[in-house]
């Protein structure tokens, strides 16, 4: 039967009806399509002035620098920075190295799931003891230890790039790579979180080719004359698809609390890039009985939380709607 | 059970090893030695200085050096506090992060287990439904959020707990309901969900039959059972909050362990930082085991396979 190949045909709910449904789960997903449109465009159009540093330090929210006149919507940090800006490209950031740093821990571990579970066998058993093996290592003091040590590496190399492109008279690509040095710290984060995280996507993957491969359909493509890696891309990513969107879901928060954690300890996103992990740091260093500055500590956590949560409630959401283990 | 034994503990010091080597490796071959500072030292101080810790030659060389005297249970002398062992650093400083760990274990795993059952027990109610939105909550903050903000509610604003320091429980209940915080509502998530399984099957039905109140059968006879996947967890959740507790030391300004990890990599103190992994990787795998020891303890259906 040809229509066995599409998961529609199987007679239960569709997951998609399933998540419509789930009136918290929508509100989360438009709430962080919201945050990311705002902190992407928004930081473009605000003036060029307050995305400087300035002499206004700790000017609070609503208020007006003394010097520049300019409006403070959420007041300025110790530098004379304004909040809302930090605030915004600190969201592009940790939402950035969660989406990306996701997305290569994704990339790892389906074709690692994929491979595991369709080989099978004493393949299957080596790979899967691997993982059990990393799973039993602290994983964020490994992931200090990588940053620590591919840090430099990648300062050095793209200051190679923009010494190399001055000597070649090419200012723009020069620029860019001195642009890039002053992120080079993002970069190195989002790959070590990317190559430490994928070890719960593999083992969910594998589970599901498991089941997979049982089935018919693989077994008559096989039959066919199909490659093993035909069967794997043409019929049993398509069915891995809504289970590897779930799991993304759930792995972003786990990625974008990583990089918070590393950058509050001061191992992570460093000036002048900020992340919100670095911005409380920044609030909670200034945190005291006396003189409150409280703007600098409640927004970035506020925004930080709530990002969490909506991702969270949408990573539950789809979990129930796809994942057939969790449903009752 | 002894086969098991033998055969976990073979493989616990493989991954043990495993993880030194990549340690060592990486720390050896990141920029910037132990001895480089600002002023750098002249050449014949800096090469008697790594010649004294064994660093100078190749990775190689070091890397079995250094695993010669872990073969001798010795870990070293710190290169950043220069006439401290590894060990008396660590002896020193574990103490505080294993205390904080501990209470934090505790609240999590109790408070996690009861609000669980009460969950289950009242599914579909307003309780079961705040409790759950909760344990979402409090899993979506992370500690060095809710840490400032504990602080200054209880401690600044309300006055009820000290704001800093260490050693009377009063100073260490803020630190370890932050770390707590989490792990109570993963524990809870786990306790409802094996529960709603357990409260469907036909013992409880039997014990509901023979006149037992909801809350003398769940007590009784449900919970035993229905702890089993909490168990499991508590290997992993031993595990994250002595990790966790880095960042608790760093908001509540506690010297233990977690800033040891921190301090290491930073001044590439390298035997400090492989003494630090040491630790962590012994007692994960030792709280591992003995979570499934307890396990068969508690399920008589499961045997250990050697």
């Amino acid at each position: 039967m040809p229509e066995a190949a599409a998961p529609a045909s199987i007679a239960r709910p569709d997951g998609w009806q399933i998540l419509k449904r789930n009136r918290a789960a929508l509100i989360a997903l438009g709430f962080l399509v919201g945050l990311s449109l705002i902190a992407i465009v928004v930081p473009l159009l605000l003036p060029a002035e307050l995305k400087v540093t300035s002499s206004a330090s700790f000017v609070p929210p609503l208020q007006h620098a003394e010097e520049t006149h300019a409006l403070h919507l959420l007041g300025t940090d110790v530098n004379g920075q304004d909040m809302l800006y930090r605030l915004l490209s600190g969201a592009r950031v940790s939402l950035g190295v969660g989406l990306v740093g996701a997305l290569i821990s994704l990339g790892i571990g389906t074709l690692y799931g994929m491979i595991s579970g369709y080989a099978g066998g004493r393949i299957d058993g080596v790979m899967m003891r691997t993982v059990e093996v990393l799973q039993s290592v602290p994983r964020i003091l490994f992931i200090m230890i990588l940053i620590a040590a591919l840090d430099d590496y990648v300062k050095e190399w793209v200051d190679g790039w923009r010494l190399a492109a001055q000597a070649h008279g090419w200012p723009r690509f020069a620029t860019a790579m001195s642009d890039l040095k002053a992120y080079s710290k993002v970069l190195v984060m989002i790959v070590s979180l990317g190559l430490v995280e994928w070890l719960t996507m593999a083992r969910i993957v594998r589970g599901q080719v498991l089941v997979l491969r049982e089935m018919t359909f693989v077994t008559a493509s096989r039959a066919m004359g199909q490659s093993p890696w035909g069967v794997l891309r043409r019929h049993l990513l398509p069915n891995l698809s809504t289970i590897i969107l779930t799991y993304l879901t759930l792995t972003i928060p786990a990625v974008i609390l990583d990089e918070s954690f590393l950058s509050f300890l001061g191992l992570g996103i460093e000036d002048p890039a900020a992340s919100w992990g670095s911005l409380l740091k920044d609030g909670a260093q200034v945190i005291n009985p006396l003189e409150s500055k409280w703007w600098l500590l409640v927004f970035p956590a506020l925004l930080m939380s709530a990002s969490l949560l909506a991702l969270n409630f949408l990573g539950d959401g789809l979990r129930d709607a796809f994942d057939p283990k969790s449903r009752d | 059970m002894l086969p098991f034994l033998l055969r976990r503990a073979f493989s616990s010091v493989i991954v043990i090893f495993c993880v030194i080597s990549i340690t060592f490796v990486l720390a050896r071959i990141t920029k910037g030695g132990p001895f480089d500072k600002e002023k750098e030292p002249p050449p014949h101080i800096k090469e008697a200085l790594l010649t004294r810790y064994k660093l100078n030659g190749t990775v190689w060389d070091q890397y079995t050096a250094y695993v010669g005297s872990l073969v001798r249970f010795d870990l070293g002398l710190s290169t950043r506090y220069r006439d401290w062992r590894v060990s008396e650093l660590l002896q020193q400083k574990m103490p505080n992060s294993f205390a904080l760990g501990t209470l934090a274990f505790v609240i999590a795993s109790c408070t996690g287990v009861f609000l669980g059952s009460l969950a289950a027990m009242k599914k579909d109610t307003w309780i079961d439904r705040s409790a759950m939105f909760g344990a979402l909550l409090s899993i979506s903050i992370p500690s060095f959020i809710s840490g400032p903000f504990l602080i200054a509610i209880f401690a600044l604003w309300l006055g009820w707990l000290p704001v800093g320091g260490w050693g009377t429980m009063s100073q260490m209940i803020l630190p370890a309901i932050c770390l707590a915080a989490p792990y109570i509502a993963y524990v809870a998530r786990l306790m409802r969900n094996s529960l709603l399984d357990v409260l469907k099957s036909d013992f409880l039905r039997t014990a509901r039959a023979k006149g037992l109140s909801e809350t003398q059968a769940v007590a009784r006879h449900a919970v035993k059972v229905a702890i089993l996947p909490v168990v499991t967890f508590l290997g992993p959740l031993a595990a994250h909050l002595l990790t966790g507790s880095m960042i608790v030391e760093s908001v509540f300004n506690i010297s233990g362990a977690g800033m040891i990890f921190v301090n290491s990599i930073q001044n590439r103190d390298v035997f400090l930082l492989g003494g630090a992994v040491i630790v962590y990787c012994v007692l994960l795998v030792l709280f591992n085991l003995f979570v499934d020891v307890i396990y068969t303890l508690l399920d008589k259906r499961i045997k250990l396979y050697a």
